[in-house]
């Protein structure tokens, strides 16, 4: 137990590091340009005088390492700072989005992971026949689909001319589950799209990548059924690999997430963030963006965990 | 090359991916009608005159998805071009000479890559001017870290090999190893690569100028194109679906061109020649 729980622990702490240092990297990139925000409040035509106490105000005028600092205590203390465009509390206007976002991240999840996992299944019990070929034929068609044009299409048919959904997902406070869960059908489905493929595609080389093992071949000798060998031998070796991509694809559901709430005008983070970068609100942007890659993060680590802990070499040390 | 070995989604692949290149390059040719000419009703129904109808401001959807195309292709092309010359040298650089340039590069590789590239893009974006400049800067420098880790590891692989020893026991520098031993050898995995690469920067851009954070109104390109007739969706009227189909056929041909490719070239490892 010793050997696995110092890999785990040693795990989450490269994690910790590495979204430390992602909190630099997003706060450097926000401080590239020669002009500054206080420019970008007053506009061109500010006289320095203004700019100066624009910056005093804002504390512009200390060096960027100790900015830095100040942002980072502020949002280990969940203190998010305020936004420029219209000065209100950061971490309030975004505590509700980010339950939005994760309400509508977990929906997709819920229906994208066992449909993936039992298609990839599928395609590997049926391995270069008609189903398997279907099913890489579509993978490889749904890879190459923008977000939107997913977005969209659902839209116009299902949403406008069969009208079995709604097609702008208006979400508020006093929305029962299902009501909510209506209105998100659209964009979960979308989401599910994006991410079905990649899943299913991972978890069939996952799983093939096991049925290549001797063991597997005595199964077969034993004159088991495919599909027993898949779901006693196959599958349990296969969990750590799979887990992997599920894990893999959530995080990168968390990012398509940002296009999707903007198709369809669902309150959440992503749009927030959008609407921020364009109105060049740096502190919202920063706010968003380590929130974003902190989810990110933590998803591969977790991923990289549920492999170590499910490692059987691991659990059992010699 | 025997042309009858081509299987038939290759040929599809490359006949549309050629079809759109023509489309991109003759542009002004092609178009019937001006960029940013109001020549019909606002989203007119398709007609003989208008073969997909009019946009949000009442100007030819075909003629605007044709310059589209051009804007679309030539930013996304400049973009993993930038991505391939910074990425592959620096990947072949970091093989070669090991040690901490090797470690501090992959380092800061595997850091830029823990952030998702659209939300560190978005967060770059947020600060600087979004001029074509800026976005293939962007969006070649996102990319470039993943043509990194291809180019290190094909060239880790390559750089043991014999052939590469003798070379270096011969005196020979570090550039000429990498261009003269390590790059023709690589050549396939990363044409292949630069194919899927291409598409990826065809969607970044494409979702960007979606959000309204690329190309600028009035030039025309594709993502933008669905923002602007994106509202007549809910009216029934399906114009932003064109350009979002376009990109959809062009990432799907690419995409079985490079798949094509990478298959051909493993047959090549099995030993036979094509």
């Amino acid at each position: 137990m010793g050997l696995l729980l110092r890999l785990v622990l040693q795990r989450i702490a490269m994690g910790l590091l590495l979204l430390l240092a992602v909190s630099v990297m997003i706060f450097a990139a926000t401080q590239i340009l020669p002009g500054d925000v206080a420019q970008a409040i007053l506009g061109q035509s500010a006289t320095p005088e203004a700019l100066a106490n624009k910056r005093a105000e804002l504390g512009l005028d200390q060096p960027a390492v100790t900015r830095y600092f100040a942002w980072l205590g502020g949002m280990l203390q969940g203190d998010l700072g305020t936004a420029l465009s219209n000065g209100q509390d950061i971490a309030t206007s975004l505590g509700k989005r980010l339950g939005n976002t994760l309400f509508l991240a977990a929906v997709a999840a819920v229906i994208a992971v066992p449909l993936a996992i039992l298609l990839g299944l599928v395609a590997v019990r049926y391995r270069g026949r008609w189903p398997d070929k279907l099913i890489s034929a579509v993978t490889l068609a749904s890879i190459s689909l923008p977000e939107f044009f997913i977005g969209y299409v659902l839209i116009f048919f299902v949403g406008v001319q069969l009208q079995w959904l709604p097609s702008v997902s208006t979400v508020y406070d006093t929305m029962g589950f299902w009501e909510r869960l209506e209105a998100v059908a659209l964009p979960a489905i979308t989401l599910t799209l994006v991410v079905l493929a990649h899943m299913m595609r991972m978890t069939r080389a996952a799983i093939l990548n096991v049925m290549q093992s001797a063991y597997i071949e005595t199964a077969e000798l034993k004159g088991l059924r495919a599909f027993t060998i898949i779901r006693k031998h196959a599958f349990p070796n296969a969990i750590a690999p799979i887990v992997n991509v599920v894990m893999i694809n959530l995080a990168y559901l968390v990012v398509g997430v940002v296009v999707v709430e903007v198709i369809f005008v669902y309150p959440g983070m992503g749009q927030y963030l959008v609407d921020h970068v364009s109105k060049r609100d740096v502190p919202v942007v920063q706010a968003c963006g380590l929130i974003f890659a902190a989810v990110y993060i933590g998803l591969n680590m977790i991923a990289d965990v549920v492999a170590i802990i499910s490692n059987p070499r691991l659990r059992h040390p010699k | 090359m025997n042309w009858r070995r081509i299987p038939a989604s290759a040929w599809l692949g490359l006949v549309l991916t050629f079809a759109f290149i023509f489309v991109a390059v003759f542009a002004p040719w092609v178009a019937p009608y001006g960029l940013n000419e109001t020549v019909t009703d606002v989203w007119a129904p398709p007609s003989a005159e208008y073969w997909l109808g009019g946009d949000n401001l009442g100007r030819d959807l075909l003629s605007r998805m044709i310059y589209g195309a051009r804007t679309t292709m030539l930013i996304a092309a400049l973009a993993s071009a930038l991505a391939f010359l910074s990425g592959s040298v620096l990947g072949f650089l970091a093989a070669v000479a090991g040690g901490w340039l090797d470690q501090g590069l992959s380092r800061l590789v595997d850091l830029i890559m823990a952030i998702p590239s659209l939300i560190l893009a978005l967060v770059v974006l947020s600060v600087v001017p979004a001029d074509v400049g800026t976005l293939i800067l962007v969006m070649g420098l996102v990319e470039s870290t993943r043509v990194f880790r291809l180019a290190r590891a094909v060239a880790v692989d390559i750089g043991v090999m014999d052939f590469v020893e003798a070379s270096r026991l011969r005196g020979e520098g570090t550039r000429w190893i990498i261009f003269r031993e390590i790059l023709p050898n690589a050549l396939s995995p990363l044409v292949a690569e630069f194919g899927l690469r291409f598409i990826f920067a065809v969607l970044f851009l494409s979702s960007l100028s979606f959000l309204g954070l690329g190309v600028q109104p009035p030039a025309a390109d594709w993502g933008g194109m669905v923002r602007e007739n994106k509202d007549g969706i809910v009216f029934g009227i399906g114009a932003a679906l064109y350009p979002a189909g376009a990109i959809a056929v062009l990432a799907i041909s690419v995409n079985l061109v490079a798949d094509w490719i990478l298959n051909r070239t493993t047959d090549l490892k099995g030993g036979r020649s094509g």
